[in-house]
């Protein structure tokens, strides 16, 4: 496949792995963050890992858009059907995310009587304005999740709703930020001391969520914090040539925004898509996000003019915090300070047919990522 | 849900729709959040939508650079 194939080439690969390996400083250690699950699955995929020197270390980031929606807001959907009769649609991995009491909303599914209520998958929020549209008898929420990738196809349902009047649409809106999550990774976890903080010195920056918003935004992260940014594809050489071009400019001392995704990735991003969010979406004070805590100004609510669209204030809803499963380190995974292996439960309760936590869902979390590529081998065999 | 590969734009469709290519594979996607598309462009999609157009040259421009990665020891390190 064209722009596919040749940007997987494992000659190539090797040849990018010695470079990197050459240019290493073999007295310094290296850790950089990706910070999104599309490269999380990348390099377990791929076995980027496996083409590193040892001094090199990759450690996963928050940006997989399922893994960082907290319980609470699983559950918010939850009751939406169950108690509202209403059809909640929304994308594949979102149903699997264990929610509270021993839910998730595939499971929550069974229950409803589908003649009122229902949860449905939809590939595109499209999907969702047209079900709508075909059945006006049934109330449908759209339950958008995502990074700064997914929010302008909602912000076009959104207008469209409003444009045709649809009474009986709504959006249940998660959207959230990517530089305010890389903020958030760079300051102390709250209520930890400093030495909490993950040692990093540098980012693999998104793909496709730089296209919209293009490299700008991640100015503050060389600015204010001493850190270089490499914005990377998503095909195994994009990502050995980024982590490449992260160790030149730790050698060179610089701290850089650097672009490898030139063939998809402006400075100035889609400005189209931005003008459409922005029209649509405005700053929440604050969100909690499962891992990081609350943070402020880091997602997005639906601005007043479309209030008859917004389900929380359609339904009156309120978001009620719910902790994590408390042996889950979904948490202090998605902070990049654990790894999946370091969690009790992984590969033994808590597998991609029974996740127990949100990061053992999408292909994009790490555990699942861990798991499914056989990055488990390196975990001792312990007792039974 | 964020994995996704470049399509080739087969036939612009209306209401800013289009059928694209992956690999064989025929599907229909909107355009609404880019403008200028015109058939044999490749564009990144996610969720249905494309996200931005490809530029062929700076693709080849990559391409050439991971090459020159393997073959070129780093001149520092001379
Ligand atoms: S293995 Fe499961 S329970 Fe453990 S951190 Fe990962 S998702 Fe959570």
């Amino acid at each position: 496949m064209k722009y596919v194939d040749e940007f997987r080439d494992g000659e190539l690969a090797r040849g990018i792995g010695a470079a990197i390996a050459r240019e290493a400083d073999p007295a310094r250690h290296y850790a950089f963050m990706e910070f999104c699950g599309g490269h999380t699955h990348a390099i377990s995929r791929y076995g980027v890992v496996d083409l590193l020197p040892a001094n090199v270390r990759m450690i996963h980031g928050p940006g997989c858009p399922v893994c960082v929606l907290p319980v609470g807001r699983i559950d918010m959907a939850i009751r939406l059907a169950m108690e509202r009769a209403v059809t909640i649609c929304t994308y594949g991995d979102c149903l699997r995310v264990p929610a509270s009491g021993g839910l998730s909303l595939l499971k929550a599914r069974a229950r409803l009587d589908k003649n009122r209520a229902d949860i449905r998958m939809v590939y595109s929020a499209a999907d969702a304005l047209a079900l709508a549209q075909r059945e006006p008898q049934r109330e449908v929420v759209f339950l958008a999740i995502g990074f700064e990738t997914t929010t302008p196809p909602t912000a076009l349902v959104l207008r469209q709703a409003r444009a045709l009047g649809l009474a009986n649409f709504s959006v249940l809106c998660n959207h959230v930020l990517t530089p305010a999550a890389i903020r958030a990774i760079l300051h102390a976890p709250a209520g930890a001391g400093a030495d909490a903080r993950v040692k990093l010195d540098g980012f693999v920056g998104p793909a496709h969520v730089s296209t919209v918003i293009g490299s700008r935004p991640y100015d503050f992260v060389a600015g204010q914090h001493h850190k270089p940014v490499v914005i990377a594809g998503f095909e195994p050489l994009d990502v050995m040539q980024s982590i490449l071009m992260l160790v030149r400019q730790v050698n060179d001392g610089r701290a850089e925004i650097e672009n490898e995704f030139t063939r998809a990735v402006t400075r100035e991003g889609n400005l189209k898509a931005q003008a459409l969010v922005d029209e649509v979406f405005t700053l929440r004070d604050s969100y909690e996000w499962r891992g990081l805590g609350s943070l402020p100004d880091s997602a997005l609510r639906i601005r007043p003019e479309f209030a008859a669209w917004d389900a929380e204030a359609k339904f009156g809803l309120d978001y009620a915090p719910v902790p994590d499963h408390k042996s889950c380190e979904c948490g202090t995974i998605l902070r990049g300070e654990k790894r999946p292996a370091d969690c009790k439960l992984f590969g033994t309760a808590c597998t991609p047919e029974t996740p127990m936590g949100s990061c053992m869902v999408s292909s994009e979390g790490a555990c699942a990522a861990h798991y499914n590529y056989g990055r488990f081998r390196d975990i001792p065999v312990a007792a039974a | 849900m964020c994995l996704a590969i470049p399509a080739r734009v087969a036939e612009l469709l209306p209401d800013d729709r289009a059928r694209v290519e992956l690999g064989g594979v025929a599907k229909e996607i909107s355009l609404a959040l880019v403008d200028g598309v015109a058939i044999g462009d490749y564009v990144i999609v996610h969720v249905g939508y494309a996200l931005s157009k490809l530029d062929q040259r700076e693709a080849e421009a990559t391409l050439a650079l991971f090459a020159q990665a393997g073959l070129t020891p780093s001149l520092e390190d001379a």
